[in-house]
Order: structure tokens, then sequence, then C-alpha cells
């Protein structure tokens, strides 16, 4: 990796310092603290004959967020729901190489597609809650995969939704539709609906595209005190927003991955011409 | 006026300029006439059918008044006439109409949508929508000559055998039944809550469906939790489009039914509906009483339509409450 003696400052990026948010270990690359939660293993990916991600090998760091930037159409969202395998129910879909989440592989045919999505929480670029009471919405991952016993739901939801900085605007309308929320309330009671499943990586596609400024920044607040305890892949198209809030950051371009390294130091020095390009605005 | 020699002067200005203002003016109220027109005339035609049956069954309403509806007897010969096994079977035949048919259509429309491979899907859904275009009277004939012999020989005489300890299912078996008439219903409204509530699960979006799977929920549990759910209001319309359709039925139903006025608890007994009593009698009928008692049984199978109509619209406004997809299904 070439670290230049200078590092080129990106002042817009870096203006809002994240070290502030969270106080930044020593330097150190993906994979140092062990088997990595999230291993992709030669892993490509093809919707019939179109090839949509070609040989990605790299590991996702436990309880840490890793940003996944790219160009539109580069496929970050089929990285995401191919660790989830969302995309199965596309017709025509193939793949070669594996993903190993937790050490246990994706697509091995004995995986048990319940569990595997239990472990692994998603959240969508719009939020998209059920049209059920806010109650019912945290608790449908719980009550459908036993995690819990039915008297111990109220407490577990509680959590979720304060853990999802929710629960002060939901408290006295829990039996209120969930589509009745503003976006930004939908999209974080999507995420404590997501965690409420106990998951151990939560990957979010876009989660603030659809939102204002102000709920972007509860989300990304949300997003940094979640990594505490899960393992996150966020996919964005906000340079400013991977800066803020990842620790890891991988750029993506034409279904391959051109680099992947500490945040800063992919902000501050890439070492990819390609990425350089993408983050200053000068892609094409 | 005075703009008409003008106009002619300068044709080429009056060809530009002249139209649009016409078109901006006049076509745009004879437009709007012609709508309005057409709208104010369907409540009017509506009002007129009211009222005609209301006059034609005057003399019925002034003898029997409400108790036509309680009374079971018929006797054209005697001038008695009640209504109630009339309204009794056009209930009943609907409603086994519905148990047999809602089920098996909502099966159809969620395997369709949800499970079938795609390329049957298209040419599946089209199917049954033919089915819908078939004239009810070759649904009577088919009835009469292949439903009603199957029934008779191994359908009813099973049931008899398995479900025999319900009154629904007791008695001798002639064949032209009150079940009869409702499978033949069923298989009638099947293609039109079919195809609705195929359509409504269609318009389920995938972000909800994703949602479900996310979360760890198989296929079958994401549409019973998910995607029927998040549809039901509209599932609710298709089976009232369904019920509609049944209610009214005519042909097939006094093909199969037995036309007997009598109210039974068995399903394999004869009964009669009230628009098989009408469609039968109406020509036949020779005394003024006769006739004015078919009207008043119209008149009532209008109201017995409405309120059923009312009634199913004021569960789709329950039930949508709190649900996305609403009332904007229907
Ligand atoms: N269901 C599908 N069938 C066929 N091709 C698809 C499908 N979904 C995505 N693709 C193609 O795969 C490529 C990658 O798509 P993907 O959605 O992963 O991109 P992305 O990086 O998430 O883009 P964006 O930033 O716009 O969300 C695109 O070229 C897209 O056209
Ligand atoms: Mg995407």
């Amino acid at each position: 990796m070439t670290t230049s003696a200078t590092p080129r400052a990106h002042p817009g990026f870096i203006a809002t310092p994240r070290a502030s948010l969270t106080p930044r270990p020593p330097a150190r690359t993906p994979g140092q603290r062990g088997a990595p939660a999230v291993d992709v293993r030669d892993f490509s990916f093809a919707y019939g004959s179109r090839r949509v991600l070609r040989r990605l090998s790299f590991g996702i760091e436990r309880k840490s967020v890793t940003a996944i930037i790219g160009p539109s159409g580069c496929g970050k969202s089929t990285f995401l729901r191919s660790i989830n395998r969302l995309n199965d129910l596309i017709p025509g879909i193939r793949h070669e190489g594996d993903i190993m989440v937790e050490g246990t592989s994706v697509f091995s045919p004995s995986t048990d597609l319940v569990r595997l999505r239990q472990q692994v929480g998603m959240v969508f670029q719009r939020p998209n809650p059920f049209p059920k009471s806010v109650f019912d919405n945290v608790a449908y991952g719980p009550s459908l995969n036993l995690l819990v016993a039915r008297r111990d739901l109220p407490d577990l939801v509680e959590r979720c939704l304060r853990q999802a900085v929710l629960w002060d605007e939901v408290k006295d309308r829990l039996d209120e539709p969930g589509t009745a929320l503003s976006g930004g309330q939908q999209q974080r009671l999507c995420i404590a609906r997501a965690l409420a499943n106990r998951p151990e990586v939560l990957l979010m596609d876009e989660p603030c595209s659809a939102l204002d400024p102000v709920a972007t920044q509860r989300v990304e607040e949300l997003i940094v005190e979640l990594k505490r305890d899960y393992t996150i892949v966020i996919v964005t198209h906000n340079m400013q927003q991977a800066a803020r809030v990842s620790d890891f950051t991988g750029f993506f371009d034409r279904g391959e991955l051109v680099e992947l390294g500490e945040t800063e130091r992919v902000f501050t020095s890439p070492a990819h011409e390609r990425t350089e390009a993408y983050i200053t605005g000068r892609f094409g | 006026m005075t703009a008409l020699p003008e106009r002619a002067v300068t044709p080429t200005a009056a060809g530009s300029g002249t139209p649009l203002l016409e078109r901006g003016s006049g076509g745009d109220r004879i437009f709007q006439t012609v709508l309005t027109l057409g709208a104010v005339t369907i409540p009017v035609l509506l009002g007129f059918l009211v009222l005609e049956l209301w006059t034609g069954a005057r003399l019925a309403i002034g003898k029997f008044g409400l108790g036509f509806v309680t009374s079971s007897t018929w006797d054209p010969v005697a001038e008695q006439f009640g209504a109630l096994p009339l309204i009794f079977g056009t209930l009943l035949s609907s409603l086994v109409a519905l148990v047999i048919a809602v089920p098996l259509s909502l099966g159809v429309a969620i395997y369709l949508t949800e499970f079938a491979p795609k390329v049957i899907r298209e040419p599946v859904a089209f199917l049954i929508g033919l089915l819908a275009a078939i004239p009810s009277v070759v649904y009577g004939l088919w009835g009469i000559f292949v439903l009603i012999p199957i029934l008779r020989t191994s359908v009813f005489p099973l049931l008899r055998d398995t479900l025999g300890f319900l009154p629904l299912f007791q008695g001798p078996i002639y064949g032209p039944s009150m079940l009869a008439a409702g499978i033949i219903l069923a298989i009638m409204v099947m293609p039109y809550i079919m195809s609705v509530s195929r359509e409504v699960l269609l318009a389920v979006p995938d972000t909800q469906r994703e949602a479900a799977l996310a979360l760890g929920a198989t296929r079958w549990e994401t549409v019973v939790t998910t995607v029927v759910p998040y549809a039901r209001s509209g599932i609710i319309g298709a089976v009232i489009l369904g019920l509609g359709r049944a209610l009214g039925e005519t042909m097939a139903v006094t093909m199969l039914i037995g036309n007997r006025h009598e109210i039974a608890a068995s399903l394999f007994a004869p009964g009669y509906t009230m628009s098989a009593a009408i469609a039968n009698e109406f020509s036949e009928a020779v005394g003024d009483m006769h006739l004015s008692a078919l009207a008043y049984v119209a008149f009532l199978l209008f109201v017995v339509t409405v309120l059923v109509n009312a009634g199913a619209r004021l569960l789709i406004w329950r039930v949508s409450r709190g649900s996305a997809a609403g009332g904007k299904a229907l």
C-alpha cells in the first residue's frame, strides 16, 4: 500500500471528524482481529449472462462499520443481497466462490436459510415497515423465529426501539400502524425490526437515501452506536456519510473490489487512482 | 358578428387562432355536458328501476306487507305468497358457493403469484379468466349432464357417509339440489375472485416480501404473514365481487337447484332462489297478484343485494384501517 508522506487533504470529507464520535484505535487492516465476521472468498455473481461481481475476496471485520461505495450499477446491492441470499428469488442467477458468515458457508446446500437470515439482518433503501402496528413490526422476527417467550416480547420490543432511538417518539403509539410514522421514523422502525431478530451482522443498503438531513443524522448516530454490538456493512452514495460512520471503506467499480482499507486512509490517500477519482467527484 | 369579416380577410391568422378558441370553449362544454348527462343518467335509471319494482309490487305489498318476507307459502292458485324460501335459497346457495370458491380461488391466486414457475403464470391466469366468458346456460347444461350425475353417484353418497352426522348432509339424494347449485355457482364465481385477488397480490410491493424474507420468514410464512395481510382489503373486495355474481346468477342455478319453494336443512334437498323464481314464473304468471308477488321478490332481491354489498363495504372499511393497501385495491 502506498503511504504518502504528506497525506493529501480532502477537507470536504474529513471536515466532520468521525474521531470525535469514536476514539480511533491504532491503525489496523481488516482481519487483524482474528477471523472476519464475513469472509468473502473468490466470490463472483451473475444475473443470467450479465456478470455483476467478479472474484471478490476480502474480509469484513467484526463489530465495526464497513462502508461500500462505488458508482451506480457496480454491484453494491447485489453484494449485500448475496450475503443473506436475498437474490435467491431472482431466476437465472449464478455464483462462484463462497461467502462465510461467522464461519458458516452461505451458499452450501446445507445452509439453513432461516437461520442465516436471522443472523444477518437487513435494512433497505426505502423504509418498508409492514402495515401492522409498530409493536408487531418489531415483534415480527422474534415471534416468527421463536427467539423469546411471548411474554418477553414487550421487553424486547421496547429494548430494540430504544436501541433504534425511536422509543420516545412511539411509546404512546405502539398500536398505530408502522406505516403511519414519518419516513425517518419508519426507517428507524425497520432498524429496530432488524435488531429484534438478534442478528450478528447488519446490512444496510443506502439506509438514508430517502431521509431528510435530520433523520439522516439520527440514523448515522445510531449506526455508530450499534457497532458496539453488531458487524455493520453499509452501502452509501454519500462520501461524507461513509467518512463519518465507517471504520473501513471498500470501493467497488464494475463488480470488482478496487480497494478496501481504513476509512481515513482510503479518503486521505487512496491507493488506487480510480478510488481517488471517485471520492473526489472526478469520476467517469 | 363584426369578427366574421375580419376572419375572412386574414385567413391564416383565423385558421390558426379560431379552432383553438372553439376547442377551449365549445368543445369542452359539449364534452362536459355529455359526461355529466352520462353520470346523471345512471342514478336516475336506478331510481326508475326501483320505482317500477315498487309500483309493480304495490298490490302484493298491500296484501302481504312485511309478512311476505317471513312466510313460506307459495300458492298461486290460492294467491298466497311468501318469499322466505327464496331469500333463504339465494343466501344459502351463495354462501355455499363462497365457502367452496374462496379458498380455492385464493389458493390458485397465491400459487400463481408467489410459487408457480414464471412461464405458466400468465397462461393459467388467462385460461381461468376465460372461464368467466362462458355463458351461464352452458354451465347449466354442463351441470345437468356432467356435474349432477357425478354428484349423485359418488360425491353426495360419500359426503353422507362421512359427514352424515351433520343435518346438512342428511336425507334423500335427488341430484338437483342446493349443493349442486352452490357448486356450479362456485365454479362460476371462481374466475372473478381468482383474477381480482391475483391482481391485488401482484400489487403487493416486493419490498414487503423482501422485508419478511430478510427477517428469516420462509416463502410460505412470507405469504401468510405479510403478503395476504397486506392485500386483505383487496381480497375481501374480490370476494364481494364474487358474492355479487352469485346472488344474482339465474340461469345455471335454476337448472340445477330443483326449483322447489321449500326450506330444508339438508343441502341435498332442492331449493329455489329469488332470481330463479322470477325467471321461471314471470312468463307463466296469470293472476295480477302472482305477477305482483314476483315484482315484490325482485324488489327484495334488490334490497338484499344492496344490504350485502353495504355490509361488505363496511367490512372492507373496518379491515383496511391500518392497512397500507387500504381501500385503494378496490
Ligand atoms: N434482478 C436483476 N436482474 C438482472 N440484472 C440486475 C438485477 N438487479 C441488478 N442487476 C444489474 O446488476 C448490476 C448491479 O446492480 P446493483 O443493484 O447491485 O448495483 P448498485 O451498485 O447497488 O447500484 P446503485 O448504486 O444504483 O444502487 C446492474 O448493472 C444492474 O443492472
Ligand atoms: Mg443499490
